[in-house]
């Protein structure tokens, strides 16, 4: 039984049923989260407002994933790299060139896609495990391309970058409390493009060519073409993510963008459900508030006799790696489907079917 | 020139070694078909557990060899029974990211049992090197090349004309012909996981004996990627042409390179090569380009 809709709601048009938000009820949840994020840095200490800014950016940049490994099945384990390239390309444009932030970013963003445009190209002859490896190289070439020669005279090396603070109309966004709006602004603008752009012929084209890439083809989807789109996609929301990132973090260097960083992102989106915005959404969530909490609970393991202080250092890690485990077995389609159990029961409450 | 034919030789005798660990891969992928991310965090768990048995227990080498290559072989099933079976009849992509999962947990499980500064094994080769024609060779390289070169004999031995060779070389070509034939599977994926796991402990040890023993190590491992993509990833002879190759280009980047690009060159040699074998010949030197059908 369809339990999208509660009960008693009949789509009596066309429009109502494809619409993405289709009840009022819908419509007040969501303008009243969305209301709701932007009023909660008060309410937060810095510690945690600074987690719910990095988590914005990682959803931007997880989103990103979405498109290429969750709707296109094509693996991609080098979106920190790409984030990098955001990263570096707005505060070069910012020191070198002198652009403002607000124009920075959509080039840097641009520039991403297109660097992402080139390591995608190997999908014209290779998937799967071929793929993973062009990404995976992707990441170790960018990283050593930022921090050698010719390019670590504009990237700083390995000592990283510092990033100006970006100004609009004579206000500064030089603190927390004020870059979390611009980084909200942004995240609630690219959730509702990924959500859209998976309802369109692009996003349906994904669909048939994660399914099955031979049949996609036989239909007269342009497979390479749609695999580039996918990840050029990818290239723009990891590069508007490295963007959004450099302000927040200030100061920044290859290490905040290692390989760990894209095999985490891969994780969060298979941990939420790879083919759903809600569960790209989740899944960073859910992560990175495990991390949040063995930072917070890493010393109090310290004073465990041997392995303790060995342990709180790596404890991220151990249950990083265990939770992506215990997920493929037990809910290989991720939190998203618990979420989506869970409307179900809430919406046939309290009678079982 | 000198110079040149030094890296050569030098790199001919690292990739043999590359080719042992990469030859555990490529029997995992011909008996399941599944890709072992986490044969590098093997590697680095092997060479770890058997600089445990030799330094911190104090046990001669062949007994400590033994003991760890039994425990590697125990790890090995253990970790295919509680991580790869379950996966049965998932996607791809799913068993892909399970053994990255894998080799994220071991990569913090390392540090955590064994600490993660570097250490050294026993001398086991004599120092110094000797001399042929004008090159010098270290003994660590030589007796490393000698070393994989035998184990990659007995593996090769073993798939030829043992009954367990036999065996995988049956799940290998079709898991439903096998098992009409009454052969188990299951039983041969843990073995195949058994074998990996051995010969990248094997590896690691005679890698750990060139430079230092500590989990870092994994990421060397990860030079097997493009040994396998080169030589083609179903491709034993492929494998063990194209460990020699990647180490030869990686020692002559790094050795011409390095002095341009003030380091690093020999580190990311290795996946230059993965990306232009991908663009230019992406089922690799001895590859099987795979035939599909909807």
């Amino acid at each position: 039984m369809d339990v999208s809709r509660p009960c008693g709601i009949f789509d009596t048009t066309y429009s109502r049923d494809i619409a993405v938000v289709p009840t009022k009820t819908h419509w007040a949840w969501l303008i009243g989260g969305i209301t709701l994020s932007f009023l909660i840095p008060p309410f937060l200490s810095i510690p945690w407002l600074s987690w719910v800014i990095e988590t914005s950016v990682v959803i931007v940049a997880v989103l990103g994933l979405y498109f290429v490994t969750g709707l296109c099945g094509q693996i991609s384990i080098g979106q920190a790299g790409f984030m990098a390239v955001g990263a570096y390309s707005t505060v070069i444009l910012m020191n070198q060139f002198a652009f403002s932030y607000w124009l920075a970013l959509p080039i840097s963003a641009l520039i991403t896609g297109m660097v992402v445009l080139i390591f995608g190209i190997p999908s014209l002859r290779v998937k799967g495990f071929y793929l993973a490896m062009a990404t995976l190289s992707s990441q170790f070439l960018i990283m050593w391309l930022i921090t050698h020669p010719p390019f670590d005279r504009w990237t700083g090396g390995d000592d990283g970058l510092t990033t100006p603070a970006p100004t609009m109309k004579g206000i500064v966004f030089d603190s927390y409390q004020s870059w979390f709006f611009v980084v909200m602004i942004f995240m609630w603008l690219m959730i509702f493009f990924a959500k859209n752009i998976g309802r369109t012929r692009v996003g349906r084209a994904f669909v048939a060519i994660r399914d099955s890439d031979l049949a996609a083809e036989v239909l007269g989807i342009n497979v390479f073409g749609y695999k580039l789109t996918a990840f050029f996609l990818a290239g723009i929301y990891a590069g508007i993510a490295g963007s959004l990132f450099a302000p927040y973090i200030i100061r920044f260097s290859p290490t905040n963008f290692n390989f760990e960083k894209s095999i985490w992102y891969l994780g969060m989106l298979i941990v939420g459900g790879s083919g759903s915005v809600v569960g790209a959404i989740l899944g960073v969530v859910f992560i990175r508030l495990l991390l949040h909490l063995t930072t917070i609970f890493g010393p109090s393991i310290h004073p465990i006799p041997f392995v303790g202080p060995l342990l709180a250092n790596y404890l991220g890690g151990l249950v990083f790696g265990l939770v992506i485990i215990f997920f493929l077995i037990f809910e290989p389609r991720g939190l998203n489907h618990r979420w989506v159990i869970f409307k179900a029961w809430y919406r046939l409450h309290p009678f079982s079917y | 020139m000198d110079f040149f034919f030094q890296m050569v030789l030098s790199g001919v005798m690292l990739g043999s070694i590359y080719s042992l660990v990469a030859l555990g891969f490529v029997i995992i992928y011909k008996s399941s078909g599944v890709i072992n991310f986490a044969q590098g965090h093997l590697l680095a768990l092997g060479a770890l557990i058997l600089w445990t048995f030799l330094m911190k227990l104090g046990l001669p080498l062949w007994m400590g060899g033994l003991l760890a290559i039994l425990s590697m072989a125990f790890l090995g099933v253990i970790v295919e029974h509680l991580t790869i079976h379950p996966m049965t009849g998932q996607p791809l992509m799913a068993v892909i990211v399970m053994t990255i999962g894998l080799a994220a947990f071991l990569a913090s499980l390392m540090p955590c049992v064994f600490g993660a500064v570097e250490q050294a094994y026993p001398p086991i080769f004599p120092k110094g090197g000797m001399k042929i024609w004008r090159l010098i060779i270290s003994y660590e390289y030589f007796g490393g090349f000698l070393a994989a070169l035998g184990m990659v004999s007995i593996f090769l031995y073993f798939f030829r004309y043992t009954k367990l060779g036999l065996l995988m070389r049956a799940v290998a070509d079709g898991h439903d012909s096998a098992r009409s034939c009454g052969i188990k599977v299951e039983v041969i994926f843990r073995w195949s996981w058994a074998i990996a796991a051995v010969s990248a402990m094997i590896g690691g040890f005679l890698l750990g004996n060139i430079e230092s023993v500590s989990p870092a190590m994994a990421s060397i491992g990860m030079r097997i990627f493009p040994v396998v993509i080169l030589g083609g990833l179903n491709s034993i002879t492929g494998c063990i042409i194209a460990g020699p190759i990647v180490g030869v280009l990686e020692l002559l980047a790094a050795g011409y390179g390095d002095p341009i690009t003030r380091g690093g060159a020999g580190d990311v040699m290795p996946y230059i090569i993965i990306l232009l074998t991908l663009i230019f010949k992406p089922h690799g030197i001895f590859g099987e380009e795979e035939i599909e059908r909807i």
